[in-house]
């Protein structure tokens, strides 16, 4: 693809820059939603109460400290590969796709019981709660679903690296990619980080 | 003159062949001219959609559409000239060739991104403008999509939004890629306060267009979800809050209008001083007032919304807000005139353009100010008056910088020269077409003619009569000048290396520039 | 271009700080559970922040790294406060 050779260069702090300006459009994006919540939670106070007790307080909270274990481990991951620990860093972003799959699955199982019971948007047993409660439950599946999103490209982006630390491609000296995965990682996590209180932790 | 044999840019052969050497190109100057080509072509669409409205409004009752086609035709118009127009319009044309230049770069930091970016505008703009051909009624929402009716109209709003989502993405990278482009690639010896000013207000717009654009793409999100999944966000009937949907939609919106003209301030702050063979008049004060407007400017937004029912609080916040964001706009104006002070000035056509801008950006920026006070709002708002205000800042503002732009900058990007004479026509046909149609509209809204109606009561009849004339004149300017500059890049004069005699670093390499524009990065002093 | 230096951060830091996120959110927890109505959730928002500060510190290096991109982060967040805030002059009063 290369045409002429400044498309050779490599700028480790360029291309970190252009990771965190991608970071602040994500977060001014996961931010217009939480307008919409201070908002509707502003003007539905009780009911949002009354529906985030439908929510396991348990399974939020496992979720949370299996995103923060995994946050902890792809930054380990970037300290061992300056280190020159080339396997190391293979067996931690294998800990981190594993917590991440993990996460996903619970996701699975709590959204798949909520399913199960009529709570998603457009049925009828939503709609006799009232108002604040549909609303609650529109955000919560707008919100961590987008979430969830995420993640999924987190488990892609997470998978190339290992690859790439693999066959070498990744290395002590140029580990950028790997530096703005684990970026992009930590933004996930801080996400969960606030939407775990404001849907679980509310009741 | 040629300091090198480097083929030129255009001549440049590659690794694709025809028309691939184009659309796969991650050349700075062909994306550029990628762009150039596509949003030409989306202006004279958008640009005969609007002849069409103004033909309508000749005489009252029917005259060549119903309302319902009225509705789409404007609606059209919106969302072409705004999404796919006047927001990428310079940043995307004029900044993707001349950023690089002018900080001294071969390329801008990320060059499969930013012919990613253009890919993704095309897809975007395929995407919208196919609701146009599907089954069903062509959107009529306007090109706001103010809920509930946005997810309520049976017309294919779906194809639009999401295409209006997908402009985004692509508005995005182009932000993003600037941005780094100017931190890590400029050339050695350019300080942040050596940098020169188009380059400044594109920092200014790349930064609005990274922070505000995510607001609109998940509003808008939030809009097909409530069309699919009925969530209920924005309907009341389900507990949700139309207004909300309001605010979330000018929070991006409204800095929008800043990503359109703040790279026009910046094309304007580049030819002036070409022109007035003077330096630029308080360069720090033009910097400052850049970076002013584009951090107060995502705080006024609620100032569309005046009539929209907010509390008391928020109505004298944002018009307090909007009249602060006055100031340094004002500061710009007080600077180009300096520049012009005492200057030996040299009228052609890019110069008229300029001074052009400035009267109708001042008329523009002024009708602002009176929409902007809360009590002549209320009676102002929704009618032909703000259509005018508009069209004076965005196409009086941005359109006008734009054709100054291109005309400064045609014999770099092409290495030929415009014919003079038929530029300097077209320009005062189009700028007399100009006025006789958007003038007449601020008397209309003050006799309180609204605006989105195909018809309208007989006593506005004589003055529409005078605004729809002045469209047709406008366009026959539109079409002297893009026909010249057609047959110019084709078959103009050859254009010397620095023909205005210009200081900054784009007329130190040959026209047009080779493929990597320095042979050697210049060091700055 | 100045690509030299980067800062190792050490697993025991990153182990520590792992610890002070666990503790911190399993606090959190116990404090709404306990029934202080709204004040429980400004503890368990603020707790958050707190949460959020140690995550862009330390995991993503803002400590250590060129202080724009921390001056950067702060902007972004203060862009972000005031629109909410000026969001809430609509609905509040």
């Amino acid at each position: 693809m290369t045409e002429h050779s400044v498309h050779d260069h490599y700028d480790h702090e360029g291309s970190k820059l252009g990771m965190w300006l991608f970071i602040f459009t994500e977060l001014l994006f996961f931010g217009g939603l939480f307008i919409v919540y201070a908002v509707m939670r502003y003007k539905n106070e009780t009911a949002f109460a009354l529906a985030g007790e439908g929510l396991d307080v348990f399974i939020g909270t496992f979720n949370t400290i299996i995103l923060l274990v995994s946050s902890a481990t792809i930054a380990m991951s970037i300290s061992s590969i300056q280190m020159k620990k080339k396997n190391l860093t293979v067996v931690l972003l294998g800990i981190t796709l594993v917590l991440a799959i993990v996460f996903l699955i619970n996701k699975y199982y709590e959204w798949g019981a909520k399913i199960e019971h009529g709570l998603f948007p457009g049925t009828e047993t939503l709609h006799q709660f009232g108002h604040g409660e549909t609303l609650f439950f529109g955000l919560y599946y707008f919100m961590t679903g987008l979430h969830a999103l995420h993640i999924i490209i987190g488990v892609v982006l997470i998978a190339v690296m290992m690859v790439k630390v693999h066959k070498g491609k990744i290395h002590e000296d140029r580990f950028v990619q790997l530096e703005n995965t684990g970026l992009y990682w930590h933004l996930v996590d801080i996400i969960w980080i606030f939407l775990f209180p404001l849907f679980y932790l509310i009741a | 003159m040629d300091k090198s044999n480097l083929p030129n840019y255009l001549e440049h052969k590659g690794k694709y062949k025809g028309i691939f050497a184009w659309i796969f190109s991650t050349d700075h100057k062909r994306i550029g001219l990628l762009y150039l080509y596509a949003i030409m072509a989306f202006f004279v669409v958008a640009a005969i959609l609007g002849l069409l409205m103004k033909f309508e409004l000749i005489a009252p009752g029917k005259t060549i559409m119903e309302a319902k086609a009225y509705n789409a035709v404007f609606t059209l118009h919106g969302i072409t000239m705004i999404f796919l127009v006047v927001v990428p319009g310079i940043p995307a044309i004029l900044g993707n060739f001349f950023l690089p230049i002018l900080i001294g770069a071969k390329d801008v930091f990320y060059p499969k991104l930013n012919l990613l970016s253009w890919w993704l505008y095309m897809l975007g703009a395929v995407i919208a403008l196919s609701s146009q051909f599907m089954n069903g009624a062509s959107p009529d929402t306007g090109w706001t999509f103010y809920a509930p009716y946005s997810f309520q109209t049976q017309s294919n709003v779906l194809p639009a939004l999401i295409g209006a989502f997908i402009l985004g993405f692509s508005s995005i990278l182009t932000g993003l890629n600037f941005i780094v482009t100017m931190h890590r690639l400029r050339a050695p010896g350019m300080k942040w306060m050596k940098m020169p000013l188009f380059p400044w207000t594109l920092y200014g717009t790349s930064w609005i267009q990274l922070l505000a654009t995510p607001v609109v793409g998940i509003t808008l999100l939030m809009v097909v979800a409530e069309k699919v999944l009925s969530i209920g966000f924005f309907d009341p009937a389900l507990g949700g809050d139309p207004i909300l949907y309001q605010h979330l939609f000018w929070i991006y919106s409204h800095p929008a209008v800043y990503i359109m003209i703040l790279p026009a301030m910046g094309v304007i702050s580049e030819v002036i001083p070409a022109f007035a063979k003077k330096k630029i008049f308080g360069y720090n004060a033009i910097v400052l007032s850049t970076m002013l407007i584009a951090f107060v400017g995502y705080f006024v937004w609620g100032h569309h919304m005046f009539t929209a029912g907010m509390s008391e609080t928020s109505l004298f916040a944002f018009s307090f807000l909007t009249f602060i964001v006055a100031i340094p706009s004002a500061i710009k104006i007080f600077n180009w005139l300096a520049t012009l002070y005492k200057g030996s000035i040299m009228l052609r056509t890019p110069m008229y353009w300029a001074v052009s801008f400035l009267f109708v950006f001042m008329i523009g920026g002024l009708t602002g100010m009176v929409l902007g006070a809360l009590s002549t709002n209320v009676h102002l708002h929704d009618t032909a008056f703000v259509v005018a205000h508009f069209h004076f800042i965005v196409f009086g503002g941005l359109g006008f910088a734009f054709f100054a732009g291109i005309h400064y900058w045609f014999p770099k990007i092409f290495g030929k020269m415009y014919d003079e004479a038929w530029a300097n026509t077209g320009w005062i046909i189009f700028f007399m077409g100009f006025l006789t149609l958007y003038f007449p509209m601020f008397l209309l809204g003050i006799q309180g003619m609204p605006r989105r109606y195909y018809d309208y009561v007989p006593e506005f009849h004589f003055t529409n009569i005078i605004s729809s004339f002045g469209a047709f004149i406008m366009i026959a300017g539109l079409t002297v000048i893009l026909i010249n500059l057609f047959k110019s890049a084709k078959r103009g004069e050859k254009a010397e290396m620095n023909p205005w005699g210009g200081k900054s670093l784009e007329w130190t390499i040959p026209s047009p520039p080779p493929l990597e524009n320095f042979e050697d990065i210049p060091e700055i002093k | 271009m100045e690509n030299s230096e980067h800062k190792i951060v050490s697993f025991k830091t990153y182990g520590l700080v792992l610890l002070a996120l666990i503790v911190l959110t399993l606090f959190s927890v116990y404090i709404t559970q306990l029934d202080f109505g709204n004040l429980g959730i400004v503890v368990a928002l603020s707790i958050a922040g707190l949460k959020s500060v140690l995550v862009f510190s330390i995991f993503m290096h803002l400590l250590y790294d060129k202080k724009m991109y921390a001056l950067m982060v702060v902007g972004v967040l203060v862009v972000m406060t005031i629109v909410l805030i000026i969001t809430f002059l609509d609905y509040g009063y």
